[in-house]
């Protein structure tokens, strides 16, 4: 006990401050350390440019996947089937590239559409009949490997197109062999000027409300550091060859899945039935359409991810996206989802999968073998979760003991203070 | 009473990080006595309990325990335990798939080298069931009782640890009242037997009929032992929980009663699963503009059941009926078709039903009117903080602002964010469903000041209850429902308990 007072007196407001931003900033710490560890320990190489670029397109598909993983989540449910998925698209894919020799623009399309179909699928399953997803997404794990197998022959089809393969392994036009990339440059710009123009916004609407927003100088800094982070991203991108195809790709997917899930009222919904289903019920959301809808939505990115991975491969092969779910479901829970479903953000999910793609990449560099990999991926799950476990507990004890001193409590009274120091 | 009490628990003192839970708390407990413990939600009533049952390790706290005049230091439940001290928690701790007596023998089976003896189990089950004078197969599974039956499983649970002093948390806040008074009896059977017990009750009329004492907390400090006896005097032990004086329980109505706004005819609902099983049948009656209309009836009437049927279906099996506003009929085949038609209903589950408890008081307050705050289905952030603090402010929750989660709020205070979240989509016709069940005096009497409020402002209010004094002190008009059927209306002025109570359970019968 004495022990413990001594802890909470010398470490006090640290351990507040901490407590209340390690959930939403701890992965991002800890992203941060892993990345710093290993461009130590290779001696420089994990930053290098050319390995940056690596990095974004070996880890393509997987961010493609833990963000719709994340929303499958969030509504309390899981999708072991992605892997298969990715292969069966991927395989239809390439049939329909090189047995049938329809041109990409209309291949590409009709793999998403055969996702939505497989979404819709095992939503059908899952929302209406309500098998659980374990189940039904086990049974496509089954179902879409073997028709995987059947339509491929157990054998692999290549090469394919080069207009296919521009997705996974092209770069923006403009790049020439030497200099920086400027075309890279200016969307590092515009991007930055973005950010900064949605921070400011964001800050004038509160002030319009009359709530308190943090100081101007707060802000400014903010959008400082946003800039620099940014250009500085886009400046190591575009000394190699630029910002590639599917790094466009993949932005477009965060900025817009992130803007559903944080502002929009569909991304409440996905929340709110996650959070706890019949309470979303009684409140007028259609729950059952909800998770219908979230699992064609995984369908859709998981034969996106197909495309993505069978044009990176050259390559459409029985075997392809074998384990892909599990390093999705790692991504999502390492980013801080909650296997109770209602709790997750996209950004969560994207650093969880670049942890994991970080370390799998630092740990190849340092010639770590493939034994060492799984295992030490393994314990870092394990730790993620076990700390945002251990974290909670800690923050709800925390509260509940605050919501005590009624005096403190009645009065809510940083409202109306138009330059309080806490926003959201 | 013998020189030693049974517990004594002096200068009580426990702290948790930043505020003390309880300060200088003391209570005895005689042999065979039953103590009531009363105090608004947030006194200290469980803290003190966990403390008494080793929840809360020796050491954690400052004070003394004596049992027996011999002093004690818990270093847990099962410490407690073997000291004859059993606590049954509001949520009941059983294994629902298993049978009665695995239940009641759970942690401390009967058995020889590790081997359960069933033919003791379940001799031994029988004898305490009929103890508590429940009549059932001890190897029926625990699932399959009512959650009265389910109570009784656990005290005969303590009673085959051999329990000495009995601590019931809110044991009838979940029963009818029949269930209630069976429970009751219990109690002072125990008691003849030698249990004590000290109950934690809300119900000033259950703590009268069987209790000897009443200790009150008030922010975590004794303010009074009172003896039963000497007669208990209700106002009295109100203003020692709440600290100050409520001249009336119940707020006095403002403004008249207007037009018929809301009129349901012959709604009649199965049950979900078994077919064929009408859990309501028939039900007519009107609402006017301003009025508060009581439903009261036993557990299991078909008052919930009608309720949420009549809320977009969200319970059992429509067979017919319809719902008119202003003459024309007002179709709720789904939810959100009854919210957009001006239907709110405030559900008797308010954790599971009417709380995201993860999510904070904003995005529960605007979850059913997002449009509210919304443009093309963006939501602005600020306008929804803005309005969030808005319904915080009328509903006085007491809270740190929008962004508190609601799991961290006490009972009351959760019920105003339900209530405040369905003000929130402006209905006009509210039906609350048990909306102070659990929650303390002084809540209770915030959450009636609501409902007269929002009346005053012309919307029909359906209040269900299973509490009459309250039924009696709010309702304009009462309708009673038994089995499924409406088999009374009473207006409130003429009503009475008594009345109330035999049309409630007026069964097999057409009014």
């Amino acid at each position: 006990m004495t022990e413990k007072n001594t802890t909470s007196r010398l470490l006090g407001p640290v351990a507040a401050l901490m407590r209340d931003n390690a959930r939403q900033y701890g992965m991002a710490i800890a992203l941060v350390a892993i990345i710093v560890l290993f461009q130590i320990l290779t001696g420089g190489l994990l930053l290098r440019p050319l390995n940056v670029t690596n990095l974004i397109m070996q880890n393509s598909y997987i961010l493609i996947l833990a963000i719709g993983m994340m929303l499958v989540i969030v509504t309390g449910h899981i999708d072991l089937s992605v892997g298969s998925v990715v292969a069966f698209t991927g395989a239809v894919s390439a049939i329909m590239l090189n047995s049938w020799g329809l041109p990409t623009p209309v291949v590409v399309p009709s793999a998403l559409l055969l996702g939505a179909l497989i979404g819709a699928w095992q939503g059908f399953w899952i929302a209406y009949v309500r098998v659980p997803a374990f189940i039904v997404t086990l049974a496509g794990m089954l179902v879409f490997r073997g028709a995987t197998l059947a339509v491929l022959g157990g054998e692999s089809i290549a090469p394919l197109p080069t207009s296919l393969r521009v997705l996974a392994s092209g770069f923006l036009p403009g790049s020439d062999g030497d200099g920086l990339h400027l075309p890279t440059l200016l969307l590092g710009a515009a991007g930055a000027a973005v950010l900064v123009w949605i921070q400011w916004r964001s800050r004038n609407r509160s002030l319009g409300y009359g709530l308190p927003v943090p100081p101007r100088a707060v802000t400014a800094a903010t959008s400082v550091v946003t800039t620099a982070a940014i250009m500085a991203f886009a400046h190591v991108l575009a000394d190699y060859n630029g910002l590639p195809v599917v790094g466009l790709l993949l932005i477009a997917l965060i900025a817009g899945y992130s803007f559903v899930m944080r502002s929009t009222t569909a991304g409440r919904r996905v929340y709110a039935v996650g959070g706890s289903e019949q309470a979303a019920a009684l409140s007028g959301i259609r729950t059952r359409r909800t998770t219908f809808w979230v699992f064609v939505n995984m369908g859709v990115l998981s034969s996106l991810a197909g495309v993505v991975f069978t044009a990176r491969l050259n390559a459409a092969t029985p075997g392809a996206g074998t384990m892909f779910e599990l390093d999705a479901i790692a991504a999502a829970f390492i980013g801080g989802a909650s296997a109770t479903g209602g709790v997750g953000t996209v950004v969560g999910a994207v650093i969880g999968a670049l942890v994991m793609g970080v370390l799998n990449n630092g740990m190849s560099l340092i010639g770590l073998g493939v034994d060492w990999q799984q295992l030490i991926k393994g314990l870092v799950l394990l730790m993620a979760v076990a700390f945002d476990i251990y974290n909670k507990r800690r923050g709800s004890v925390g509260r509940v003991s605050r919501t005590r001193p009624p005096a403190e409590a009645a009065a809510p009274a940083e409202r109306g203070n138009p330059v309080g120091t806490a926003a959201d | 009473m013998t020189a030693e009490p049974l517990l004594l628990m002096r200068g009580i003192r426990k702290e948790f990080p930043g505020v003390r839970a309880l300060d200088d708390v003391s209570l005895d407990v005689g042999h065979g006595r039953i103590h009531a413990l009363m105090g608004e939600n947030g006194a200290g009533k469980s803290t003190l309990m966990k403390v008494l049952s080793g929840v809360h390790q020796a050491g954690s706290y400052e004070g003394e325990i004596l049992m027996d005049g011999r002093p004690c230091a818990f270093t847990g439940v099962a410490d407690s335990e073997r000291a004859g001290i059993a606590i049954i928690h509001q949520e009941l701790a059983l294994v629902p798939q298993l049978s009665i007596s695995e239940n009641v023998f759970l942690g401390h089976e009967r058995s020889r080298y590790g081997i359960v003896d069933w033919g003791a189990t379940h001799a031994e089950a029988r004898a305490l069931l009929r103890r508590v004078g429940l009549d059932e197969n001890p190897a029926t599974p625990v699932s399959e009782l009512s959650v009265g039956a389910q109570q009784l499983v656990e005290i005969a649970k303590a009673l085959a640890k051999r329990v000495r002093l009995l601590i019931l948390d809110e044991p009838t806040s979940a029963l009818n009242e029949r269930e209630s008074t069976r429970l009751l009896d219990l109690l002072l059977d125990l008691r003849d037997q030698g249990v004590a017990c000290i109950l934690i009750s809300h119900k000033l009329n259950e703590v009268v009929r069987v209790c000897d004492e009443v200790t009150i907390l008030r922010d975590g400090r004794t303010v009074e032992t009172l003896t039963v006896a000497d007669g208990l005097d209700e106002d009295r032990v109100i203003r020692g929980m709440v600290g100050r004086d409520l001249d009336q329980r119940h707020p006095p109505r403002v403004g008249g009663v207007g037009e018929v706004r809301f009129e349901v005819r012959d709604w009649t609902v199965d049950h979900p699963t078994q077919a064929g099983r009408r859990v309501v049948d028939g039900v007519d009656l009107t609402l006017r503009a301003g009025e508060v209309v009581g439903m009261a009836g036993l557990m299991g009437a078909g008052r919930t059941e009608f309720a949420m049927n009549l809320f977009g279906r969200s319970y059992g099996r429509y067979v017919r009926g319809a719902l008119f506003r202003d003459g024309g009929e007002l179709r709720t085949d789904d939810v959100s078709r009854a919210v957009r038609g001006g239907v709110a209903y405030v559900p008797e589950d308010r954790k599971g039903l009417g709380l995201v408890l993860d999510d904070d008081i904003r995005r529960n307050t605007t979850l059913a009117a997002l449009h509210r705050v919304s443009d093309h289905g963006v939501v602005d952030p600020g306008r929804e903080t803005v309005e969030t603090a808005r319904v915080i402010d009328r509903m006085r929750v007491r809270s740190h602002g929008p962004t508190q989660t609601v799991r961290t709020l006490s009972g009351g205070n959760q019920q105003k964010v339900v209530l405040g979240k369905w003000m929130f989509t402006r209905p006009e016709l509210l039906i609350l469903d048990e909306p102070t069940r659990g929650i303390d005096v002084g809540a209770k009497y915030e959450i009636y000041l609501i409902i007269r409020q929002l009346a005053a402002e012309g919307a029909c209010v359906l209040l269900i209850s299973s509490e009459l004094p309250e039924i009696l002190g709010m309702c304009d008009r009462i309708y009673t429902m038994c089995e499924g059927r409406i088999t009374g209306e009473v207006p409130g002025e003429s009503a009475d308990q008594e009345t109330l109570m035999r049309l409630m359970t007026r069964t097999g019968e057409h009014p």
